[in-house]
């Protein structure tokens, strides 16, 4: 495997750390809830994954949990903004900082233990394509279940009544009140849901990459799920070209030191940044895409 | 939110403090350095130590919070423990709670702690503040004193171990930074390692952090597709990239702490901090009122030649021949005895002259090491 192909294989498997929370907030948003939390969603589950794999012993029941951890932090946040109608990026935040600290607490106990992690999965006749199988079919199975969750959120949101009452709630809640819906439901239910996608997220980190547990482990990388949203423009492929970019970027970091090709390391630390940046900036243009309105609303209206 | 409860706490502590220091500040204090037997933490009872990490990381924060237990139970002193410390002004209010509970003397642990830790100690002269891993330029106040080891050591012996299994000649290395304690571990791994294999080469991979699992695991698969078939590091935690080489059946070689139980087929040995001695050292010259001016009121550094270097050698595993273990222990031996391994002649992998050939380098000059030694790439 040459490096290009290293940065790019390495670079899915990351992305996909990114890529499940990013999913998760694009349904939130397009519901018209922003979760600055997804940090916190994502330590939630990657520790609830490690804690589950490492006990049972099975990473599978780890993902479960990671699932559980994440939508326990979600269902915290719909409560407060929908319920309570607390700010949402103050709750978002709060939330964040809150998984961080109780995860450092109850996770001190796990960290540097060791847990059987996912499999990598070589898909039959697949992987053996030249250049393409290697890189999108020699990973574990979160990283294939990912392929097939970015069409069918697209296809949810834009063909099917659930995906068009969700949407609808993001721009116009009276709307679907009118209808006979209640908004506040659906809201609840997509933050959840977003949650435990991050959740998952987490749980691809903890058990399904590096098969560690450390405090903090996720290092802002939440926060890029929820910036690769906005410049995606609430669109489900960008979002995932958006997190494979980030990825491969930070991949490509590590394969051009390891190749000894002499790039600035500071350069090299914004490079996922800038690519990612400049390539959803440029695509997002085309296609006129926009922010639902009630989400313009509440960030507007908070501060 | 308790950390929220902290912050204010910490204000009105602060204030009075501050209200404290305006008003002594008028008043005619003795120095402190004149009268060594009233230094304020003689007979000290309450030890605090505080760390960037966690008690498990089977790292460096691990390796400080072994020695920790081992102070409390040999001295018979109240230890007091804070981890997770982020290296900011909470450090700060760590050190004030510290210091309300009862503690005299206080190891800041983590290098990021530098700047507080000295801000600290000048504004509480009566608490003995030790910093771990950094130097002070200035002159130093009664009450503060660096230390660290003379890593590069060990980690030559570690080099060693890895130039005796590499069939590929390629060893790979994850690294943070390249703050010169860095360089000199690169630098010094790889000559160790071509005194086993001149042909040696170390690839090194740059994370810019000191424990962002995503990025070592990007690194470590990076270097192994590179064809490394040791790995090694100068990162806190340390289990990703050992684990990295353990899916991928490569060797490593460990740093701060014996991790052999993680991948035990994979382990060649390591460098460990033995922190103890050095802490049980310190604390007892301040309890015997004799810290002012001792050589831990300054930047000390522990090395092999003067026999208390608190980094040693690992257990060795099994992948590591009795033929080697000979050889590396007959080195470490000789570094015992006041040899180096930045002996020259020792060129830059850019071609220039490091260390001129018959000299040997003086423990500042090594301190300013800028670059990687020919066989490093990176």
């Amino acid at each position: 495997m040459n490096g290009f192909e290293q940065a790019l294989t390495t670079g899915i498997e990351g992305g996909t750390i990114i890529l499940y929370p990013a999913l998760g907030e694009l349904i939130g948003e397009r519901a018209g809830v922003v979760n600055l939390g997804m940090e916190g969603c994502m330590l939630a589950g990657a520790l609830s994954a490690f804690a589950v794999g490492a006990i049972t012993g099975s990473a599978w029941l780890g993902v479960l949990a990671g699932i559980g951890g994440g939508a326990v932090v979600g269902l915290a946040h719909a409560w407060l903004v929908v319920k309570r109608h607390a700010d949402q990026l103050a709750s978002g935040l709060v939330l964040w900082f809150l998984a961080l600290g109780l995860t450092s607490v109850l996770g001190a106990n796990y960290v540097s233990q060791t847990v059987t992690p996912l499999p990598v999965i070589n898909v039959t006749g697949l992987s053996a394509i030249p250049w393409i199988g290697p890189i999108f079919f020699e990973h574990d199975s979160l990283v294939y279940i990912s392929y097939f969750l970015v069409p069918l959120i697209g296809w949810a949101l834009y063909r099917t009544r659930i995906g068009l009452v969700l949407r609808a709630t993001g721009e116009r809640p009276e709307v679907v009140s009118v209808a006979g819906r209640r908004p506040e439901l659906v809201q609840m239910g997509a933050v959840v849901l977003g949650a435990a996608l991050a959740g998952i997220g987490g749980a691809q980190l903890s058990v399904g990459y590096v098969d560690n547990w450390f405090d903090d482990m996720t290092n802002g990388y939440g926060f890029i799920a929820v910036a690769v949203v906005l410049f995606a423009a609430w669109r489900p492929w960008l979002v995932m070209i958006g997190a494979y970019l980030f990825g491969v970027a930070l991949a490509a970091a590590g394969v051009l030191q390891a190749h000894g090709i002499e790039v600035n390391q500071y350069v090299l630390d914004a490079l996922p940044y800038f690519v990612t940046l400049v390539a959803l900036v440029a695509l997002g243009r085309s296609g006129g895409s926009r922010a639902p309105e009630g989400l313009t609303k509440a960030l507007t209206n908070s501060s | 939110m308790k950390r929220k409860l902290n912050h204010w706490s910490r204000r009105l502590r602060l204030t009075s403090l501050a209200v404290l220091a305006v008003a002594l500040s008028g008043l005619p204090i003795a120095s402190v350095a004149s009268g060594a037997t009233t230094e304020p933490w003689a007979k000290a009872t309450t030890v605090g130590f505080i760390t960037v990490g966690a008690n498990t990381d089977e790292g460096y924060n691990e390796a400080v919070y072994s020695a920790s237990l081992k102070v409390a139970s040999d001295l018979h002193v109240k230890v007091l423990r804070a981890a997770n410390v982020p290296e900011t002004q909470q450090v700060t209010t760590v050190m004030q709670q510290m210091v309300d509970d009862g503690a005299k003397i206080i190891f800041a642990t983590s290098y990021g702690y530098q700047s507080y830790a000295y801000a600290f100690a000048k504004s509480h002269p009566k608490i003995l503040v030790l910093h771990q891993g950094g130097t002070y330029t200035s002159k130093f106040p009664a009450n503060l004193g660096t230390y660290f080891g003379e890593a590069y050591d060990p980690v030559s012996l570690g080099g060693m171990a890895a130039g005796s299994v590499t069939k590929t000649n390629k060893l790979g290395f994850v690294y943070a930074f390249p703050i010169p304690q860095t360089v000199d571990n690169v630098d010094a791994f790889e000559l160790g390692a071509q005194k086993i294999d001149p042909k040696a080469v170390t690839y090194t991979v740059a994370t810019s952090e000191w424990c962002d699992p995503l990025k070592q695991k990007s690194a470590a698969t990076a270097l192994i597709s590179e064809g490394a078939d040791v790995l090694t590091q100068h990162q806190d935690c340390q289990s990703t990239v050992i684990e990295a080489a353990k899916a991928a059946k490569v060797y490593v070689v460990g740093y701060h702490y014996d991790a052999q139980s993680l991948d035990p087929s994979g382990w060649l040995t390591g460098s460990e901090w033995n922190w103890a001695p050095l802490y049980e050292s310190i604390i007892k010259t301040a309890q015997a009122g004799k810290f002012t001016g001792s050589k831990y009121n300054a930047n000390f550094i522990g090395t092999f030649a003067s026999g208390d270097n608190p980094l040693q050698l690992a257990p060795f595993g099994h992948a590591v021949t009795s033929a080697v273990k000979t050889k590396i222990l007959a080195a470490e031996a000789k570094l015992k005895a006041g040899g180096s391994i930045f002996t020259g002649p020792i060129y830059c992998n850019n071609g220039k002259l490091l260390v001129p050939a018959g000299k040997v380098a003086t423990p500042a000059a090594i301190n300013q090491f800028t670059c990687f030694v020919k066989g490093v790439v990176g």
